[in-house]
């Protein structure tokens, strides 16, 4: 510094501290500048496709060298495993991996709006194993190449024990991605202390006579498919022209105050305390969360059948542990307490035996429930059953597009 | 002598240069932090709201103007909506918290501290918590319509949850604060022998407050207003929580255009209405009541 005369320095900052607040500003017009440089150049988010099929290269090449770590991280919905976690407990024991397991999916959208941005990263999740529901979200986590492609080889448990009709299912060819958890069928709950009558059929969840005390559910493929049983369309092979008279009877419904509210989870409490006294819901959740007066029943028009999947995220960071837990619950002795609590149908048949022979062993109340699951066509439903239910309408990134748009503004409320 | 009389120069010119730099150096935190978290993101999603394609297909730059006009068309509702929830819930503040600031700045004597904490505490409690026991408390059969209807007071068909008045009693709760802070600072600093001089010059109880103490407490009013009414408008929770069908607001379809359908170019153009929105709004608000005032409460 003491080589610069001070009257230089002088000149140099008196004027510039009088011009300070501008040069202020024109720093903030260069950061402006530079924002409409850099909108003009960002041209695009790059698309994350891959090929929604595992082949025999990409099974070798996700688990070579992989082995399991004593630790294992789950993501589930609520009320979908024991409140004691008996079933975790028994695998921790028989297979000495520590389980964190967590009920933090309540919708797939916002469980795949979550999980979108981490996973388009190539970061962990933070769980190696989570249960997706067949449908929009799982689709997109398949396309976008999300999901481990499974090794059946050490699946043997599935391979031997998985019923029929969950093999090879249509959204997921060959179990390439998933196995099944449970399945469920979507219904009408009421609560016999304010309905009447006994219902029957959707077209009750639009009878003005309930005015403010329907429920629907807010997911568009589950409004969607009730819209359309409703006008008698099978939303497997419904078409867009469908989708709008669907839509517009639903929007009938809502805009003359028939729904009081659009639910996701909590419907099971609304109709239980009877802020609502009919509502679309899941067939387990009544059983095993509603109180004594909610029933549930299968419209007459049809119900939605789902299978909810236990899936491993491609970045999971313990998967050899998560395929471990897939293969145990396909034990036939594994599943059934599950299956004894969650009360949807369970993908290993071989469970009702089970369930019998403790209802015949049980005494009291508990035998009476056992004999009642046993028996329930809701929990092991008959063929004929199973022919009257229908499946969401599988969807191409077009027809998503399109569907979500038609379905998705009505519980908005526009 | 010279010499040493040379160094002060020196060591004086030399802070002068420091000086100079010295705004700089102090905006550079704050600023390098705006331009990385609020400008570049700001400018990625000008960007992307002007964009069409699909997450698995990726999206691409084709000054789609469509995603706002549509976004405006089939929400315009929500919009209006929101700004109408915004502004209820911004007056019902007001109406609240000036009488209790009033009395705190002027009464509360040396338990201020304590009346505020106090008016405070509920905040400590996290944001979602705190709606969701609005909903315990408001159920058809809680602890406040459970015993009106169980005397017959209210008609059988009669709830308070999943309607539009639960959302902005839930917003005006939620947003308390921020009005009250604001009309407290500037009541508090108000010279109380301002108001004895007006009582002296013979003005009455009313007189002092309408011409003495609310006129200096408006800058406090103003800024309240701003930060109640601009996050307001555009909060989702309580309307996810608290409404029902028809009572969902912009924030509820932002967000689920965003987080469940992925379509970031209309969740993105929605976004940047309601910022253009807002802006324009706060902008008016502070032209037709004076910057100065606005300003002046935001210096504080």
């Amino acid at each position: 510094m003491s080589g610069v005369d001070p009257a230089f320095s002088r000149g140099l900052t008196r004027p510039r501290m009088a011009r300070s607040t501008l040069a202020r500003r024109d720093a903030l017009r260069l950061l402006g500048a530079a924002g409409a440089a850099a909108a003009l150049s960002a041209c695009g988010v790059k698309g994350q496709g891959r090929r929604a099929e595992a082949g025999r290269d990409d099974v070798r090449e996700f688990w070579s060298g992989r082995s399991g770590t004593g630790e294992l991280s789950w993501a589930n919905w609520p009320g979908y495993m024991q409140d004691d976690h008996r079933t975790i407990k028994a695998f921790e024991k028989e297979t000495g991996i520590t389980v964190s397991y967590k009920e933090v999916i309540q919708e797939t959208g916002p469980w795949f709006g979550k999980i979108q941005a981490p996973l388009a990263a190539g970061q962990s999740i933070g769980f190696d194993l989570m249960v997706m529901t067949n449908g929009i979200q799982l689709e997109k986590c398949r396309r976008l190449g999300y999901l481990a492609p499974l090794d059946r080889s050490r699946l043997p448990n599935v391979a031997a024990h998985a019923g029929a009709a969950f093999r090879n299912p249509s959204y997921d060819p060959g179990n390439a991605f998933t196995v099944p958890y449970e399945s469920g069928i979507t219904g009408i709950a009421y609560n016999t202390k304010y309905v009447k009558e006994e219902i029957t059929s959707i077209a009750q969840l639009f009878d003005p006579k309930y005015k403010g005390r329907v429920g629907m559910m807010g997911d568009s493929q589950e409004l969607g498919s009730f819209g359309m049983f409703l006008i008698g369309v099978d939303p497997e092979r419904s078409t867009p022209a469908d989708w709008d008279r669907a839509a517009a009877r639903l929007r009938e419904q809502r805009d003359r105050g028939i729904v009081r509210k659009y639910y996701t989870q909590d419907y099971v409490d609304a109709v239980s305390k009877g802020e609502v006294w009919l509502t679309m819901a899941w067939s387990g959740d009544v059983y095993s969360l509603a109180g004594p007066d909610v029933r549930f029943v299968v419209p007459r028009e049809g119900g939605t059948l789902w299978t909810d999947n236990l899936c491993i995220p491609r970045t999971a960071e313990n998967p050899v542990d998560a395929l471990t837990l897939m293969n145990w619950l396909y034990v036939p002795a594994n599943n059934a307490p599950l299956t004894e609590f969650v009360n949807y149908i369970t993908p290993v048949p071989a469970t009702r035996q089970i369930i019998v022979a403790d209802a015949a062993r049980a005494t009291g109340e508990a035998r009476a429930d056992l004999t009642r699951l046993s028996t329930s066509p809701l929990v092991f439903p008959s063929e004929g059953d199973l022919a009257r239910l229908r499946h969401y309408r599988r969807l191409t990134q077009a027809e998503e597009v399109r569907y979500q748009r038609t379905f998705e503004p009505i519980a908005k409320g526009s | 002598m010279a010499d040493s009389a040379g160094r002060t120069g020196e060591r004086g010119s030399a802070g002068r240069v420091r000086g100079a730099l010295a705004p700089y150096l102090m905006v550079l935190p704050a600023g390098l932090w705006l331009l990385v978290f609020f400008v570049v993101p700001m400018v990625a999603m000008v960007s992307l709201s002007l964009q069409t394609g699909d997450l698995v297909d990726g999206f691409r730059q084709t000054f789609h103007w469509r995603n706002y006009t549509d976004g405006l068309h089939t929400y315009g509702d929500q919009f209006v909506r929101s700004l109408w929830y915004g502004l209820l819930a911004t007056v019902a503040c007001a109406v609240l918290s000036y009488p209790a600031a009033y009395w705190i700045a002027f009464r509360g004597g040396r338990g201020k501290t304590a009346y505020l904490m106090l008016l405070l505490l509920p905040y400590f409690v996290s944001f979602v918590l705190r709606t969701v026991s609005w909903k315990l408390v408001l159920t058809d059969d809680g602890p406040v319509l459970g015993p009106l209807r169980g005397h017959g007071i209210l008609p059988p068909g009669f709830h308070v949850l999943d309607t539009g008045f639960a959302v902005v009693s839930g917003l005006t709760y939620n947003f308390l604060p921020f009005m009250a802070l604001p009309i407290y600072v500037a009541l508090e600093r108000i010279d109380p022998r301002v108001v004895e001089a007006a009582r002296d010059l013979y003005a009455g109880r009313a007189g002092a407050f309408a011409r003495v103490v609310l006129p200096l407490s408006l800058p406090g009013v103003f800024a309240g207003v701003i930060l109640t009414f601009v996050p307001a408008s555009a909060d989702y929770v309580n309307a996810e929580v608290l409404g029902g069908p028809g009572d969902t607001m912009i924030g509820n379809v932002i967000q689920s255009e965003y987080f469940d359908n992925g379509a970031y170019p209309v969740a993105s153009a929605l976004s940047f209405a309601l910022m253009a929105i807002l802006l324009l709004g706060v902008f008016a608000y502070a032209r037709a009541l004076g910057t100065r005032n606005v300003l002046e409460a935001a210096g504080r």
